[in-house]
């Protein structure tokens, strides 16, 4: 107890320690010029470190269910700075840590040093202070401190994002993200100033203290699902996400999408905490915005051809699911129900770690198709599962579970969150009740999509034959890459085949969310029957493996013949014939038009003997290209006037200063 | 209140799906003639019996059921349409926005400061739906004959409602109402007829060329 | 106990019975004799016993696909309430799981289509992906009516017992659901008027075009995974469509395979007297489907 206060417990050391490593990882490789390899070794070494110190704090948090506070009582101009540990946010650190150790392995193999000796050290130190930035952001126990890391966590991801600065559509993405983030986190910044009134400082409030009706807590509900949906990628307000994604290194896009993401998800339910008392428009509101963001985002999904891109936008999807949960926590409590409370945030929670390790696991599955094929575009692709079985294995692994299906984790959480649909309709009232009814159609539609999305995906990629010479020259990844797929999928099973341990888990998180709920008797096991999807999940695989006998020596004791696909009696069919993601798709994005917005270009064809063309369709995102883009093209069109302000006279600008200072001064006055 | 009424209020809000789903004028009309036939029929199931009722069904049954429809169909055989063939939002779509109305009718009709009598009754979210979704037949399509089955819906809906009050209701205003609707839908066949005649089209989008 | 054994008997059993009377009425309506009623019962033991032919261009995904489709759909048999019998295996949320299994059957089949290579099958798979995305929401509205009409949250009590009930309190509601659930029954199921199960042309297929290039005890798998499928979905319609119970274990289990049969037989009067839609019709048939469900949820909400 001696580098550390006193008022910080065991696991908060662990933890902070761990923080620390990953912080400092990247600072070797920054001067080791001579050998980068060593540098990114090590880097990738003191991640995998802190990642375990971090994970092993953290699970030792919520096994002990205990609460840790310390304030750093340092004169700074905010007042004293708070950090501490509670099963909320080691919850929260968990995917944090498996995520980051495994990308940070990963990057070792996709962005090996050797060959880029020139960003790789950069890529190192940036990905190690996002890991520890999104480590600390749980932690914080005040406005301040929360914002302090929240702004590491943005930029150190931006720096990680741009690494391929030379490329002009990653330079794009980049300062999207930029600019979005920065809003996002305006919004933020008048959430805590709300907060604070009343009060004397930035600290954090205990859970449920606040009252939740009244205009200012309306004001910091609407201005913290603002800048938190955008930090998460909430439907009308994920414009950053699917280039950002896209562009940036796979590693890095797999700890975007499972992990950064999930902070704007933490911020909310944290700051949801506070409040004793919730009206139901709050639930309402978040339900809404959930079932909206889930089946557009996959709509947009299944429009996409380039892969990372479709992936982008199934973490919108995610997410929408995981808003879904908190709005079902949120109407459960404004209309007394604690069962409803309980599989909501528990679904929510459980979502927030499931989706980290299967978005994870499918982005760094995409990472190893991307690096060896040198492209996103899924109908460039095909064939991959010959040629990368383990690849492609692992990534069936993360689609099956992505798609919600029995027996992976996915269905888990999503089978929470039905239950909690099913048992607000059975026995609710009040408003909620329709869309509680409506949402559970609306879940199973983004499931039907999601499969749809994923066969689509998985099809194109892995399976048939490869449609350019580029995809039949792919081979699979070294174990350096191979190792934390192989992890994350196991890790993906497990939770599916084995919930009946979560519980213990989940429930301290869910009781320092509510401590009402710890009163109100109802354990998690009791509202929900995990045990059973065990039984079930074993049946079935048990099931499938005894056909799989059975049919097997059916196979071996009759001949067998190999023969071309049936190609209904056309003589010279090519590869290039196969379907394409964009064929399978088409019939859905038809459907979904009015929204989607799909383009195409084909070919006009004027004479008897038309000449070859070209024919090309795609997606665009909708929000940002018909929306955003006219909209402040046309604001830049009317505000030409105020941008005589901006000169460059440096007096002028120092006459700004005053100005505004004086106006404040007087406003004081 | 009776189940038979109730099975039949609720088969009137399918026939406002019909209505939206279907591209066929034939259907449509046909559809909505059944659904004034069933309104015709609604008051003896839930008033008791008179024979102002009996003049009342009869009336409904004559003039929604049979004559306006036939009129109907006469124009579209005339104008030689049979089909709406682009209405401004597709049938897919405008078929969810009818259902999106028709949850939003339930919900307004819960709002509503009704008699306690009439509360929680069928009536008055299937009036305020069959309403709502004749406006939304008169927005979407673009033929005049499609209109007029909007309006026809549109009146069907205010005729629901009114059900609740047929007692007080005298048999002149309800009669001078239908013959108000018979004068209009004669009056817009006739215009239907003269339009198709002079401009080959009853595209009421493209009337919008007379407004000068 | 007895009727867990009789219940998983039956599921193993009878689901070729009802494609073969599906065939026999088709033939009577036509006016032929038909193949015999235990025909489908030959085809899969004469599939079983034949040889198989391979794509060079398929993987173990095209093998895995049948088999873990077969064991989905049997393990969401297990959920299933068959006539006033409770399932073998209930517990509260199973709905959720029984939907997802067949979602997970449809993954493999799909993506077992794709493994070919085939435009066809890639075509077949892309009809099955999307028509179910439209599907399923239907289904869970149904489901959610259920759900409040009996007040339970597992298929057992749900189609046990309150079902007759509620066919005299909110038998409008019950009406809209169950003809959302047939429409959703032929659509799973590819039957007439949504997918032709005997057509020869390629283009126009849905489910068979997905399983053109399997061949011997796989093509037998698929088959009869098929027919488990109509028979679950089946079952899952004539618990609401036809609740009747006289309480007594053995006629109630008469009574129900007689449901059953009388539905093979309506779904080859439907096969017999309806045209197959159009594809871009299917997504307005299923869209009604929805639309009706909702309209039935709406009502028992109020």
């Amino acid at each position: 107890m001696d580098a550390f206060p006193a008022g910080l417990t065991e696991p908060a050391r662990l933890v902070i320690t761990g923080t620390l490593l990953m912080g400092a990882s990247g600072l070797p490789g920054l001067f080791l010029k001579k050998s980068p390899t060593e540098g990114q070794l090590c880097a990738a070494l003191l991640v995998v470190l802190g990642s375990l110190m971090g994970l092993f704090g953290a699970l030792a948090t919520i096994l002990t269910e205990q609460t840790a506070t310390y304030t750093l009582a340092s004169t700074l101009p905010f007042g004293p700075c708070a950090i501490g540990i509670d099963p909320l946010s080691a919850f929260f650190l968990i995917p944090v840590c498996i995520v980051a150790a495994c990308c940070a392995v990963y990057g070792t193999g996709y962005w090996p040093a050797a060959q880029h000796p020139r960003t790789a050290p950069r890529l190192s130190f940036f990905f190690g202070l996002l890991a520890a930035s999104l480590a600390l952001l749980p932690l914080a126990r005040d406005g301040v401190l929360f914002l302090v890391f929240w702004e590491v966590m943005a930029l150190a991801a931006f720096f990680a994002l741009a690494t391929e600065d030379w490329n002009r559509e990653v330079r794009d993405a980049a300062k999207i993200y930029l600019v979005v983030t920065h809003i996002g986190t305006l919004a933020l910044f008048a959430t805590f100033s709300l907060l604070r009134t009343g009060g004397d400082s930035f600290a954090f409030p205990g859970a449920a203290t606040l009252d939740g009706t009244g205009p200012l807590a309306t004001a910091i509900f609407l201005t913290a699902l603002f800048g938190c949906g955008m930090k998460a990628g909430m439907m009308p307000l994920h414009i950053w996400l699917p280039g950002a994604h896209a562009s940036a290194p796979s590693h890095v896009s797999a700890i975007m999408s499972g992990i950064i993401i999930k902070m704007g998800i933490y911020g909310l339910v944290r700051i949801l905490s506070f409040y004793d008392t919730v009206p139901a428009w709050w639930g309402i509101v978040l339900l809404a915005a959930g079932i909206v963001s889930s089946i557009l985002g996959v709509a947009f999904a299944v429009g996409q051809h380039d892969l990372k891109r479709l992936l982008a936008y199934h973490s919108i999807e995610n997410i929408g699911i995981i808003v879904m949960g908190i709005g079902v926590a949120l109407i459960g409590r404004a209309i007394d129900m604690p069962g409803l409370v309980l599989l909501g945030m528990a679904g929510a929670l459980l979502h927030v770690l499931n989706h980290a390790l299967f978005k994870s696991l499918l982005f760094l599955g995409a990472g190893a198709v991307i690096h060896d094929a040198g492209t996103r575009e899924i109908d460039r692709l095909g064939g991959l599962g010959r040629r990368m079985p383990w690849t492609a294995a692992l990534f069936l692994t993360g689609a099956v579970a992505i798609c919600g299906l029995p027996p992976l984790n996915g269905f888990v959480s999503e089978y929470l969150i039905y239950l909690g649909f099913f048992s607000g309709v059975v026995s609710g009232k009040g408003a909620a009740v329709p869309l509680l009814g409506l949402a559970a159609p609306a879940l199973a539609m983004v499931g039907g999509l999601a499969v749809l999305c994923f066969v689509k995906v998985f099809g194109t990629v892995f399976l048939g034959l490869p449609r350019t010479t580029e995809a039949a020259a792919c081979h699979e990844p070294g174990w350096a890459m191979r190792g934390p797929m192989v992890f994350l999928a196991i890790l993906c099973a497990m939770i599916g085949l084995a919930p009946v341990a979560l519980p213990r888990f989940l429930e301290p998180a869910l009781f320092t969310w509510n401590p009402q709920l710890a009163f109100a008797g109802e354990g998690l096991a009791d509202a929900a029957p995990l045990g059973w999807v065990t039984i079930l999940g074993a049946l079935l695989v048990l099931m499938a493996l005894g056909i799989g006998i059975v049919i097997r020596q059916r196979l071996q004791a009759a001949p067998r013949g190999t023969t071309g696909t049936w190609d209904c009696g056309f003589a010279r069919p090519t590869t290039r014939m196969q379907y394409t993601a964009s064929s399978f798709a088409e019939m859905l994005v038809k459907l979904f038009a009015g929204v989607l917005r799909p383009k195409s270009h084909q070919p006009e064809v004027r004479s008897l003997f038309p000449v070859g063309g070209t024919f090309a369709s795609h997606v665009p995102e909708a929000v940002l290209e018909l929306v955003i883009t006219p909209l402040l093209t046309a604001a830049d069109r009317r505000l030409s006037l105020a941008r005589r302000l901006q000169h460059g006279q440096l007096h002028l600008y120092i006459l700004y200063i005053f100005v505004t200072l004086a106006i404040l001064l007087a406003w004081a006055y | 209140m009776n189940t038979v009424a109730d099975q039949l209020i609720v088969l009137v809000m399918l026939i406002n799906f019909a209505a939206l789903g279907t591209g066929r004028l034939a259907v449509a009309i046909r559809a909505v003639a059944l659904q004034g036939v069933i309104l015709g029929i609604l008051p003896v199931l839930i008033h008791s019996f008179s024979w102002h009722l009996v003049a009342i069904t009869v009336g409904l049954i004559l003039a929604k059921g049979i004559l306006i429809p036939s009129l109907l169909t006469g124009a579209i055989t005339k104008a030689r349409i049979t089909r709406e063939m682009e209405p401004f939002i597709g049938y897919v779509p405008t078929l969810l926005i009818g259902a999106v109305l028709t949850a939003l009718a339930f919900a307004f009709a819960a709002k509503l400061p009704l008699a306690p009598a009439h509360q929680g009754l069928l009536f008055v979210p299937a009036a305020i739906a069959t309403l709502l979704t004749g406006f939304l037949l008169l927005v979407t399509r673009r033929k005049a004959i499609s209109q007029v089955i909007g309006y026809l819906v549109l009146e069907n809906g205010i005729f629901l409602f009114g059900l609740l009050l047929t007692e007080a209701m005298p048999v002149m205003v309800e009669a001078g109402a239908l013959l108000d609707l018979i004068v209009g839908i004669f009056v817009m066949g006739i215009i239907i007829n003269q339009i198709s005649r002079e401009f080959s089209s009853i595209d009421t989008s493209r009337l919008t060329a007379l407004k000068e | 106990m007895t009727d867990a054994v009789i219940h998983i008997l039956l599921t193993l059993l009878m689901p070729p019975l009802l494609l073969g009377i599906i065939g026999k009425t088709k033939a009577l309506f036509a006016g032929r004799v038909g193949a015999p009623i235990l025909q489908p019962y030959y085809d899969l033991a004469k599939l079983l016993r034949k040889g198989s032919v391979f794509s060079d261009t398929t993987t173990w995904v095209f093998q895995a696909g049948p088999v873990v489709t077969l064991a989905a759909t049997l393990t969401a048999s297990f959920l299933i309430p068959l006539g006033e019998h409770r399932a073998p295996l209930s517990f509260s949320g199973d709905m959720v799981l029984f939907a997802y299994l067949f979602g997970l059957a449809r993954f493999c089949t799909t993506a077992a289509a794709l493994d070919t290579g085939s435009s066809f099958e890639g075509m077949g798979a892309a009809r099955e992906a999307t028509f179910a995305c439209l599907a399923e929401p239907a289904l869970f509205f149904s489901l959610a009516v259920l759900a409040r009409l009996s007040g339970s949250l597992s298929l057992t009590p749900m189609l046990t017992g309150t079902v007759a009930t509620s066919w005299l309190n909110s038998g409008a509601s019950i009406l809209l659901l169950g003809g959302s659930l047939f429409i959703v029954l032929l659509v799973e199921n590819c039957r007439v008027p949504f997918d032709d199960p005997t057509t020869h042309l390629e283009l126009t297929m849905i489910h068979e075009v997905m399983v053109l290039d399997h061949s011997g005890p796989l093509f037998g798998v698929i088959l009869y995974g098929a027919a488990v499928k109509l028979f679950v979905l089946g079952a899952l319609f004539t618990d609401i469509a036809l609740p009747y119970a006289t309480g007594i274990t053995l006629v109630d289990w008469g009574l129900f395979i007689v449901a059953m049969l009388m539905l093979a037989i309506g779904i080859g009067v439907v096969e017999s007297v309806m045209a197959r839609l159009r594809i871009v019709k299917v997504p307005q048939m299923l869209a009604a489907a929805c639309i009706l469900a909702a309209f039935s949820l709406l009502l028992v909400l109020r």
